[in-house]
C-alpha cells in the first residue's frame, strides 16, 4: 500500500491544513484512493473554497424560481406548466491546452447538466476570450475552440445561437471559453441529483471509463506555467457527441415513460464518479456502496485511483427504484448504451467502495462537501483608476467617420458570421431571432411564449471597476433581452479571474460579485446557477476580470419579439437614455487611440430597471419598429448597426453635453436606440415619460447613408453600403492576416 | 395521408419534420426507428437530418446499413415517395437509391446559413407546388454537402431532368459564388429515375413558418400531401 507522503499530498494539491482536516474527519490517515478523492472534492473547482463566502451574497429565490443553485442547473417556472433550466460552465484550462476537445467537451458537459435536470437542451450561448490573434498560438486556440463547439454542438442537434467573442491581450496566455445552455422542462418531470432510498440500486450508464481526465478538477485549480500547457494534455478529456445524442435521448425518453422508476441522476463531470457519487449522497443524507469492478472500462489493469478520478465524458450516474430496475435498463440497452448496477444506496451516511472483493475507501459522505475548507481570502483595497484621463484633455478627432469605420472594422465590434455560420442556429427550429441581434430569441413550441437569452459582459469595464463592471454586465444583459421585448427572469454566471490567494485578485472578485448582486437585486432578476474558474493566469499574470452573466428573459406573447434593423423609409429614431460625457474603457479609445484608459462609465442600476420596463412596454404594446442596445462603440456603432442590418440609411441629430468624441462612442450605460412609425410618436415618448426614462428624438429612418449630427455639427456622413461591407468583411480579413485561414 | 419519419440513432430533425407534418399540415405523422422493418403504413417516408451514427467514418456510411433501409429500398421501388433531407440525402446516397456522393465542404468548414435555389424539376412530388425555373430561399447546416459524381452520371441527370434544385444567387443566376458548398454544377438536390425520391442539402423543415422568418419550405411537404391526394 502506498504511503501517504509529504509530498504525496503536496500533489494532490492540498494544504497542510487541508490534509490536518482529513485526519480529523477521518479519525485515521486516509489511503491513496481516500487522498484522490479529498483532492478532487477540495479542489478550488469542485469545492468553491475561496468564492463561496462572497456568492452567498447573491440572490437566489423569486416568485419562479423551483430551484437555485447547488444542484446540477438552476430552473426557472415560464407558467404552462413548463420551465427553463440552464447554467453556464468554464471549460477555459482544458480549451488552451487542446482547443478542440476543451471546448467540445465544455458543451458536452453543460448539455449534461440540464439534460440531467429533466429538461430537453434547447439552445446554447457561449462567451469566447481570446489575446491578440498575432499572440503566440492564437490561431490555433481561436480555430480549435470555433471547431470544437460546431463539432460537438451540430452534431448532437441542440442549436449554438450565438453569444460574444473579445480579444485583448489580457487572454494571450489565458484563453476563455464559457458555455451557457439553456432547456425546456415540465414542472412535473424536474430531476435531482439525490441517492434516495436505501436498498436502491445505483446505476451507471454511459461511455465505459478511460484514464482521460484524471484529476481535471485539479488542474483546473492551478495556474499554468509557460509550457506547461503541453504537459498538462493528457488530462483534458476527449468528446464523442454522437454517444453523447444516445444519452441524452435515452434519459429523455425514461424520464417522459418511466417518471417514477428514478429517484435521482447526476451527470459524471468534473471530478467524475467522485463528485457525482457523493454529492448524491450529501444532498440526500444517504450513502452508497460501490463496487468499482463492476464499472465498464476501456482498458485493464484501471486501478480504483483512476477509475474514481477519471474524467472521461458522457456518464451518468442514476438512482433506480429497486422494482422498476429493468424497465431502467432496457431502455439504455435500447439506446445500445452501457448501463450497469455499480452498487446501492444504503442509510449509513458513508460512500463505501469495494473493489475485487475489498474495501479500497470508505469516507463519510456529507463532511466530505459541508467540512471542506472555506476560505475567506485576504484583499487588497481596490485602486480605481484615477482622473484626470488623457481623453479628457486631448484634442478630439477630425475625422469621425473614419473613427466610426475603424471602430466597425476591430475584431470586438466586427460581425462574427464567421463564428456563428460555423454553428447550426437552427436545428429544433425555434429560432425566432438567429445570432448577430441583441439577444437570442426562441419559441417554446406549444404555447405563445418566447425565451431571449443573452451572455455579457465588458471586461475592460471590469478592469477600470470590477464593482461597477459586475453591475453593468447584469444590466446590459438585461437591456439586450428587454431589446427583444422580454422580460428578464433569472441569470446564471461563469466567474472567470485569476489567483484568489494573490489579494488584489480576491479584491477584484469580491467587488465583481457585490456588483452583480446588486444589480441582481434591483433587476429581480436572481441568481440561480453558475460556475467559478479561478486560477487563470499564466506565469504570474492574471486575465481581466471577467464575470460572464447569462440573463435569461421570458417572452409572454413571441409574435410581438423585437429586433435590431431599421425597417422601413420614414421611422423615427429615438434615443432612450442619458448620454453622459463618458470615454473611459471605450472601445473608441482602444481602438483609435490604442490606450486602456478609465475610469468606468457609471451605473445607475434603478434608471436601467425603468428601461428594460420600458423596453418591454413599448414592445408588449406593439409599438416598436426596432430596438437596439447601445454597448461596445456607443451610439454611432449601435446605429450604424441597426442600419447596417436593415440595409438602410438614417439620419441622426444629437445633442447633449458630452465633448462629440463622447456623444459618438462613449459607453455610457441605461441606453437604447429605437425606431417607430410616425403614429406612434406620441406613445412612444408618453409611456418614456411615465416609466421616468429620458427620451431624444433623434432623427429618422431612410436614404442609404448614415448622417449623425452633433450639437448641429456634422460629425460622421458615410454610405451604409461601405460601412457594412467593411463590418461584415473585417474579421475575416483579420484572420486571414494571422494565418488562421 | 401519413409521414413516416425515420430516426437514426444521431438523427436530429426527426421532431423538426414531425412538426412540419403534424403541427403545420395537420397530417398524421408517426417515427420509424432505425431497426423496425415495417414503416407502419406511411404514404410519405421521410429520411431527417442529423447526424446518423455521429456520421462517423462518412455521413451515411453506417446508416445505410439500418434495416429500416431494406423497407425503405422496396417503398421507393413501389413508387413510395421518400425524401431524404441534409443527412437524409446523404444516407439516400450511401443507399444507392440516389446516384453520387458527397465530399466535405470546399471551405472545409460546417456551413449554417440561407441560400437560394433555383427550382430545375417541378415534377416530383415534392416539388410540384414551386413553379418551375422560381427562386427559393431555404437554410442550409452541413459539413459534407459537396455533392459529386462522375461526368456521365452527372450529364445524365441533367438530360434527363433530376437536378431539382441548384444553387443560384437571389436573381437565380447559377453562380460559383452563390455555391455554398463546391456542389458540382451547384447541385443542391436530385431525383432517382422515377422522380419519386428526392434529396436535397437545404433544410424545408426550417423553413416552414412565417414565426421563423421563412416560410417557403412547407411547399416541398404540401407538394407531397396533394401529389399523393391526386394519386
Amino acid at each position: 500500500m502506498t504511503a501517504i507522503t509529504e509530498e504525496l499530498v503536496r500533489e494532490h494539491n492540498l494544504s497542510d491544513d487541508e490534509y490536518k482536516r482529513i485526519l480529523e474527519i477521518l479519525g485515521r490517515e486516509p489511503n491513496l484512493v481516500e487522498l484522490g478523492i479529498f483532492s478532487a472534492m477540495w479542489s478550488e473547482h469542485c469545492s468553491y473554497k475561496s468564492s463561496r463566502v462572497h456568492l452567498k451574497k447573491f440572490p437566489t429565490t423569486g416568485p419562479r424560481v423551483i430551484q437555485g443553485p447547488g444542484e446540477n442547473a438552476g430552473v426557472v417556472d415560464i407558467g404552462d406548466g413548463l420551465a427553463v433550466a440552464f447554467k453556464m460552465e468554464s471549460h477555459n484550462h482544458p480549451s488552451f491546452i487542446e482547443p478542440y476537445q476543451g471546448a467540445a467537451t465544455g458543451v458536452g458537459g453543460i448539455l449534461r447538466d440540464v439534460f440531467t435536470m429533466g429538461a430537453r437542451p434547447m439552445a446554447s450561448l457561449n462567451s469566447l476570450r481570446f489575446g491578440r490573434l498575432d499572440a503566440p498560438r492564437m490561431k490555433h486556440l481561436v480555430d480549435g475552440v470555433v471547431r470544437g463547439i460546431a463539432g460537438y454542438g451540430n452534431c448532437i442537434g441542440i442549436p449554438t445561437l450565438g453569444g460574444e467573442t473579445t480579444f485583448h491581450k489580457g487572454y494571450d496566455g489565458n484563453i476563455l471559453v464559457n458555455v451557457m445552455n439553456l432547456g425546456l422542462v415540465r414542472t412535473d418531470r424536474i430531476f435531482l441529483g439525490r441517492a434516495e432510498g436505501a436498498g436502491n440500486p445505483v446505476v451507471y450508464v454511459g461511455s465505459k471509463t478511460g484514464r482521460d481526465g484524471i484529476h481535471g478538477a485539479t488542474m483546473a485549480s492551478e495556474e499554468f506555467a509557460a509550457d506547461e500547457a503541453k504537459q498538462k494534455r493528457p488530462t483534458v478529456q476527449v468528446g464523442d457527441p454522437f454517444t453523447e445524442k444516445l444519452l441524452m435521448e435515452a434519459c429523455l425518453e425514461l424520464f417522459e415513460t418511466k417518471t417514477d422508476a428514478i429517484t435521482g441522476i447526476q451527470d459524471m463531470g468534473a471530478a467524475g464518479l467522485t463528485s457525482s457519487s457523493f454529492e448524491m449522497a450529501g444532498r440526500a443524507g444517504s450513502g452508497v456502496e460501490l463496487d468499482l469492478s463492476k464499472v465498464p472500462v476501456r482498458e485493464t489493469g484501471m486501478t480504483p485511483y483512476e477509475i474514481m478520478l477519471s474524467e472521461s465524458q458522457e456518464r451518468m450516474l442514476l438512482v433506480a427504484r429497486r422494482d422498476r430496475l429493468d424497465e431502467v435498463l432496457a431502455i439504455f440497452h435500447k439506446w445500445e448504451l452501457d448501463a450497469v448496477e455499480i452498487g446501492r444506496v444504503t442509510d449509513s451516511g458513508r460512500v463505501v467502495l469495494f473493489f475485487e472483493g475489498r474495501i479500497v475507501a470508505d469516507l463519510p459522505a456529507a463532511p466530505l462537501s459541508d467540512r471542506a475548507p472555506v476560505y475567506d481570502r485576504p484583499r487588497a483595497p481596490l485602486a480605481s483608476p484615477e482622473g484626470p484621463f488623457l481623453w479628457q484633455t486631448e484634442p478630439e478627432p477630425t475625422e469621425f467617420g473614419k473613427c466610426l469605420r475603424r471602430i466597425l472594422a476591430s475584431p470586438n465590434v466586427a460581425e462574427k458570421s464567421w463564428i456563428w455560420g460555423q454553428y447550426d442556429h437552427m436545428v429544433q427550429t425555434n429560432t425566432v431571432e438567429r445570432p448577430g441581434g441583441d439577444a437570442a430569441v426562441i419559441r417554446v413550441k406549444g404555447t405563445k411564449k418566447g425565451i431571449a437569452m443573452k451572455s455579457d459582459v465588458n471586461p475592460f469595464f471590469c478592469m477600470a471597476d470590477p464593482y461597477r463592471g459586475g453591475a453593468i454586465a447584469v444590466a446590459e444583459a438585461a437591456r439586450s433581452v428587454a431589446c427583444t421585448g422580454a422580460r428578464p427572469l433569472a441569470i446564471t454566471d461563469c466567474l472567470n479571474f485569476g489567483n484568489p490567494e494573490k489579494p488584489e485578485v480576491m479584491a477584484q472578485f469580491e467587488a465583481a460579485v457585490r456588483g452583480i448582486a446588486d444589480a441582481c437585486r434591483v433587476l429581480g432578476a436572481p441568481v440561480v446557477s453558475g460556475n467559478v474558474s479561478l486560477y487563470n493566469e499564466t506565469d504570474g499574470r492574471a486575465i481581466p476580470p471577467t464575470p460572464t452573466v447569462g440573463m435569461v428573459g421570458l417572452l409572454q406573447d413571441v409574435d410581438k419579439h423585437v429586433r435590431m434593423p431599421f425597417r422601413a423609409n420614414g421611422d423615427l429614431i429615438a434615443v432612450l437614455g442619458e448620454t453622459r460625457d463618458e470615454l473611459g474603457a471605450s472601445e473608441f479609445l482602444r481602438v483609435v487611440r490604442g490606450r486602456d484608459e478609465g475610469p468606468c462609465p457609471e451605473v445607475d442600476l434603478e434608471a436601467e430597471k425603468r428601461l428594460v420596463d420600458l423596453l418591454a412596454t413599448l414592445a408588449e404594446k406593439g409599438l416598436l419598429a426596432s430596438a437596439h442596445d447601445v454597448s461596445d462603440g456607443g451610439l454611432a456603432v449601435a446605429l450604424a448597426e441597426c442600419a447596417m442590418q436593415g440595409g438602410v440609411g438614417a439620419t441622426v441629430a444629437l445633442d447633449g453635453a458630452a465633448r462629440s468624441t463622447a456623444l459618438l462612442f462613449g459607453e455610457s450605460t441605461g441606453r437604447a436606440v429605437v425606431s417607430f412609425a410616425p403614429g406612434n410618436e406620441s406613445a412612444v415618448r408618453d409611456l418614456a415619460k411615465q416609466k421616468g426614462v429620458p427620451f431624444s428624438a433623434a432623427g429618422w429612418v431612410g436614404g442609404d447613408r448614415l448622417r449623425i449630427d452633433g450639437r448641429g455639427k456634422p460629425l460622421v456622413d458615410e454610405p451604409v453600403d461601405a460601412l457594412a461591407g467593411l463590418w461584415r468583411g473585417a474579421f475575416r480579413k483579420a484572420l486571414e492576416a494571422a494565418d488562421v485561414l | 395521408m401519413k409521414f413516416g419519419i425515420v430516426v437514426f440513432p444521431g438523427s436530429n430533425c426527426d421532431e423538426d419534420c414531425h412538426h412540419v407534418a403534424k403541427d403545420l399540415l395537420g397530417c398524421e405523422a408517426d417515427y420509424i426507428w432505425h431497426h423496425d422493418t415495417d414503416l407502419k403504413g406511411a404514404d410519405v417516408v421521410i429520411l431527417p437530418g442529423g447526424f446518423a451514427y455521429g456520421d462517423y467514418l462518412r455521413a451515411g456510411a453506417l446508416a445505410r446499413f439500418s434495416p429500416v433501409m431494406e423497407s425503405v429500398a422496396k417503398f421507393a421501388a413501389q413508387g413510395g415517395p421518400v425524401l431524404g433531407i441534409c443527412n437524409g440525402f446523404q444516407v439516400l446516397l450511401e443507399a444507392g437509391l440516389l446516384p453520387g456522393a458527397m465530399q466535405i465542404n470546399r471551405g472545409l468548414r460546417y456551413v449554417c446559413r440561407d441560400v437560394h435555389m433555383r427550382v430545375e424539376n417541378d415534377a416530383t412530388p415534392f416539388t410540384s407546388l414551386y413553379p418551375k425555373g422560381s427562386v427559393v430561399k431555404m437554410p442550409i447546416g452541413h459539413m459534407e454537402g459537396n455533392y459529386t459524381a462522375p461526368p456521365d452520371v452527372l450529364d445524365r441527370l441533367e438530360r434527363e431532368g433530376r437536378v431539382v434544385f441548384r444553387y443560384c444567387d437571389p436573381e437565380g443566376r447559377v453562380t460559383d459564388e452563390a455555391n455554398p458548398n463546391g456542389a458540382a454544377r451547384g447541385i443542391a438536390g436530385i431525383a432517382n429515375e422515377a422522380g419519386n425520391v428526392v434529396g436535397l442539402m437545404p433544410h424545408p423543415d426550417r423553413c416552414s413558418e412565417s414565426l421563423l422568418g421563412n416560410d417557403q419550405g412547407i411547399k416541398m411537404f404540401q407538394s407531397a400531401v396533394s401529389a399523393l391526394a391526386t394519386r
